[in-house]
């Protein structure tokens, strides 16, 4: 009997990511948000979270995809982190997913890039992998900001 | 109570402790004090009454070296007490370093809740050799004495002082008090009456009634529920436009309320600016000690009030400054004497609010700052060219003492290196949306100046609009805002090359754009649209921003940024609006530095350790006019104070001097292509004199010039030294040759006798 471990998940373009499940705050529906002149790329905007005023970052941006249709309205994971509350903007939120931990693969080695640094693991689903988002690396924008461009994320779509 | 009972024992230990370190700091002060004035018998009480009470509770709680330092302290208090001692700066020191290794033990215990294992044998040999001097024959009295006879002392502070009961006479035990004779009994009874065996806790019960211990977090906590609720209120406020009347009535009714309550709530945060600066007398004294030097230290306005947030933040600051000032400003005694001044150094310390903001200033009367090697350091390092350095006020130099790694001290001392932190001092006091000025007299004085806010929490913001979005503007920082109709504005702005200013009452105002600071999409302005100018005030200097709209004024609760955020630079945090959006709160010294509106922070951006290119560190505003039929000449913006046009009829004689009114003062006129090409003063082809109006030597001078071309920020390389009386070089200006103007050069060749007006500034 292995054990099982539960992920938020979420859709980015076309890979499945999850973050644990104890990580996530909440998540929201589209938000309206302030941008933040000069801030870093991936910072979209800050949102008033009743009351408090949180980071939206832009997992889009932060994986160097392409930038969303302007129709497309981005969702909210909304993560408790040891800097406080930061919201990731994704495409769509999935289901919560119990996954089995002995399906757990560290990052592949031919991972490159921006990717190598925000993708902690993979789980192996039948029919997709799930990405385990490294969400202490995910937050900190400066450090990703510093590594290089291209995105390498190819290396392990289906 | 249960001796048993762990948890109440830590609780006594705790109440010991808190009690303890709020007696160790007056401790400090009350030392310092009677070292002036060895004569003064109530502070001697206290003293002795603190150590007396720290010694009997240590007993009580089994803290047996506390104890045995308390003990030996307390016997040589008593000796100086009874007049058998005399207090000597050496005693003082002793029993100062008696307070530092009682704070010392009781920090271990408070970590630990055991005691510290240290003997601290070398300060019980010290104090005990010391009581021991000139009476080795009496031995130390048992412990049990010496606690019925600690507040005897009392009872003579009470005769004195009976006029004013001050907090030392409760410790007068009734039964000592009835011991005594007559008058002084009756006075010591009335002003006692109330401490009943209160003797050993030194507190008066009044007090304590009156006043309830509340932890720090439970006030933080307070403080940003208050914060929500004026952002509720602020909500609720935007739906009474439409609402019935007795909605209308409510909210209003709720608004009064709210403003009180957080009025209230920021008075419970206040705490006086005495709280920290009752450590200085102490820092002082050791280091003047330390240093062979004699210092008097001025207190005004202790009890000026801030909240504790902005307490913490200042704290390490002013200590620094202080040492400095020590250290640095005040010379050694030989030397004042031989300068003619007292050989007791004089620091003066001075708060006092004004206009919501609260000030502290910080004066020494020692050497001052030698301008001229701090300028000589700064061209050493290579933060500022020879040339920049030449041109340099006075002012902007002293400034030059904040850049990061400075210091002209000749020698190192342990203490601190005048310049050595400087930086810190001015970042951590900009951090909390301060400002820090230095003025100095060689020889004479040396003043420091902070202004900061008195709250961190809930300031009223100037809300206004840029590209869409809303910011906030301190109003803090706020001086006026001016509104330019779109046909004064081709007249007033002048906008070539980037550097944009404005003429404000004759000022130079430079004026930034605020979506250039932000590098928003910005519009096509057209030369002419209307211009709403905010004009701020950052440090000493002021510039004008310009915004799309100005909207209106408002009551924000400060929120910090997230940690994604905080190297922007430009926000100072953010804010919810009463429409539940967010807007960001402009830092205004963050914007001006950004905008290199001032001199002093393009020197500071072109240090080495900023990666600048050669070029734009050496770009400086200059002014471009024509001199003579031919003659194209610059001179640095910083130096000039205004333009002026004035009408021929305005110029007047004194003597052989030609001078103007201006501003009711009188203004000498230099007709610079008469002076420096030998031409004829301009015959009158206009009826109006262009006349630059600088300030020089603290002195007004007025510069005709034949025409004002342009104001350019560029860079400039000067392509040889002047080859004549008044020019400093010649540098080439949109690809044309310009000379550059020397004007202290120029004053002097135009030898102007008249008197002459002091600048105001």
């Amino acid at each position: 009997m292995t054990q099982t471990r539960q992920y938020c998940t979420f859709r980015l373009d076309r890979y499945l990511f999850g973050v644990e499940v104890e990580q996530v705050q909440e998540v929201l529906r589209y938000m309206d948000m302030t941008c933040v002149p000069l801030a870093s790329q991936a910072v979209k905007g800050l949102i008033n979270l009743r009351g408090q005023i949180v980071p939206a970052l832009d997992l889009r941006r932060m994986f160097q995809l392409e930038a969303r249709a302007e129709d497309q309205r981005p969702m909210n994971v909304v993560l408790l982190t040891a800097d406080g509350v930061v919201s990731l903007l994704v495409d769509e939120i999935g289901e919560v997913m119990e996954v089995q931990e002995a399906d757990f693969e560290p990052k592949p080695e031919t991972l490159r890039g921006v990717a190598r640094d925000l993708v902690a693991g993979v789980f192996k689903l039948p029919g997709q992998l799930l990405l385990v988002l490294d969400t202490a690396r995910a937050v900190d924008v400066n450090a990703v900001a510093e590594i290089g461009s291209g995105t390498q994320l190819k290396g392990v779509a289906k | 109570m249960d001796m048993d009972n762990p948890e109440e024992m830590d609780e006594l230990i705790n109440e010991f402790l808190i009690e303890s370190y709020e007696n160790l700091d007056r401790l400090d002060q009350e030392l310092v004090e009677l070292e002036k004035d060895p004569s003064n018998a109530v502070s001697m009480a206290s003293v002795f009454r603190t150590i007396h009470t720290i010694k009997g509770t240590a007993g009580f709680f089994g803290f047996t070296r506390l104890g045995a330092v308390t003990h030996v302290g307390e016997h040589l208090l008593s000796r100086l007490r009874d007049g058998e001692l005399h207090l000597t700066a050496e005693i003082a020191s002793a029993l100062l370093a008696l307070v530092d290794a009682v704070r010392q033990m009781l920090s271990v215990i408070e970590s630990t809740h055991k005691e510290d294992a240290a003997e601290y044998t070398d300060l019980i040999d010290l104090l005990s050799r010391l009581s021991a001097k000139h009476a080795a024959n009496i031995a130390p009295p048992p412990a049990q004495e010496l606690a019925t006879q600690a507040p005897l002392t009392s009872a003579p502070a009470v005769q004195v002082e009976a006029a004013k009961p001050i907090p030392a006479t409760p410790a007068v035990t009734p039964a000592l008090a009835t011991g005594l004779a007559g008058k002084s009994a009756v006075s010591s009874m009335t002003s006692a009456a109330a401490p009943v065996g209160q003797a050993d806790t030194g507190k008066s019960s009044v007090a304590a009634e009156n006043n309830i211990r509340v932890g720090v977090g439970v006030l933080d906590k307070l403080m940003n529920l208050v914060g929500e609720l004026v952002l509720a209120r602020n909500q609720v406020l935007q739906f009474t436009m439409h609402e019935d009347a007795a909605f209308a009535a409510t909210s209003h009714r709720l608004n009064l309320v709210t403003a009180e309550l957080q009025e209230s709530v920021m008075k419970t945060r206040m705490q006086p600016i005495g709280s920290i600066w009752s450590k200085f007398p102490r820092v002082i004294r050791d280091l003047a000690t330390q240093c062979g030097k004699q210092v008097e230290l001025l207190m005004e306005g202790n009890e000026t009030e801030l909240d504790r947030t902005i307490i913490e933040a200042i704290k390490d600051p002013l200590t620094h400054l202080i040492r400095n000032s020590v250290d640095h400003g005040i010379e050694l005694p030989e030397l004042r004497k031989a300068a003619g001044k007292s050989p007791c150094g004089r620091i003066r310390m001075r708060a006092y609010h004004e206009g919501g903001q609260v000030n502290i200033e910080i004066s020494d009367d020692g050497g001052g700052i030698p301008v001229e090697r701090v300028k000589q350091k700064a061209i050493e390092k290579g933060v500022l060219t020879a040339e920049q350095g030449a041109r340099m006020s006075e002012r902007e130099a002293f400034h030059l003492i904040f850049l990061p790694g400075f210091s002209t001290a000749e020698k190192l001392t342990n203490v601190s290196g005048r310049g050595v932190g400087m930086d810190v001092v001015k970042t951590n006091i900009e951090r909390i949306g301060g400002s820090v000025d230095v003025y100095s007299r060689f020889g004479q004085s040396t003043d420091i100046r902070i202004k900061i806010p008195l709250t961190l929490a809930i300031v009223p913001g100037l809300i206004v609009t840029c590209g869409g979005d809303r910011y906030v503007i301190p109003q803090a920082s706020l001086l006026e805002l001016v509104r330019l109709e779109h046909d004064k504005v081709g007249e007033r702005v002048e906008q070539i090359h980037g550097a944009t200013v404005y003429r404000l009452r004759g000022n130079l105002l430079p004026i930034v754009y605020l979506e250039r600071i932000l590098e928003l999409t910005s519009r096509q302005r057209s030369a002419c649209e209307a211009l709403n100018v905010v004009v701020l005030q950052a440090g000493e200097q002021s510039f004008g921003l310009v915004v799309d709209e100005v909207n209106d004024t408002e009551e924000i609760v400060v929120k910090a940024l997230a940690k994604q955020l905080k190297g922007v630079g430009v926000f100072a945090g953010a804010t919810i609006r009463g429409d539940g959006k967010v807007a960001l709160i402009l830092d205004v010294p963050g914007v001006a530095q950004r905008a290199e509106v001032f001199s002093s922070t393009r020197i500071q951006s072109i240090a080495p350790t900023a990666t600048r290119e050669a070029a734009t560190a050496q770009a400086q505003e200059l002014l471009l006019f024509a001199c003579g039929e031919q003659g194209r000449m610059a001179l640095p913006l910083n130096a000039v104070a205004r333009l002026e046009e004035i009408p021929r009829a305005q110029v007047e004689r004194l003597g052989s001097q030609e001078v103007m009114q201006y501003r009711g003062q009188i203004v000498p006129l230099v007709f610079l292509s008469k002076l420096l090409f030998k031409e004829a003063a301009p015959v009158s082809t206009a009826a109006a004199l262009q006349v630059v109006v600088c300030s020089h030597a603290e002195r007004l001078v007025g510069l005709v010039v034949d025409n004002i071309f342009d104001i350019v920020h560029e860079a400039v390389v000067v392509r040889r030294e002047g080859g004549r009386v008044g020019v400093t070089g010649s540098v080439v200006i949109q690809g044309r040759v310009t000379e550059l103007l020397d004007i202290e050069a120029a004053v002097r060749l135009a030898q102007i006798e008249a008197p002459w007006a002091k600048a105001v500034a």
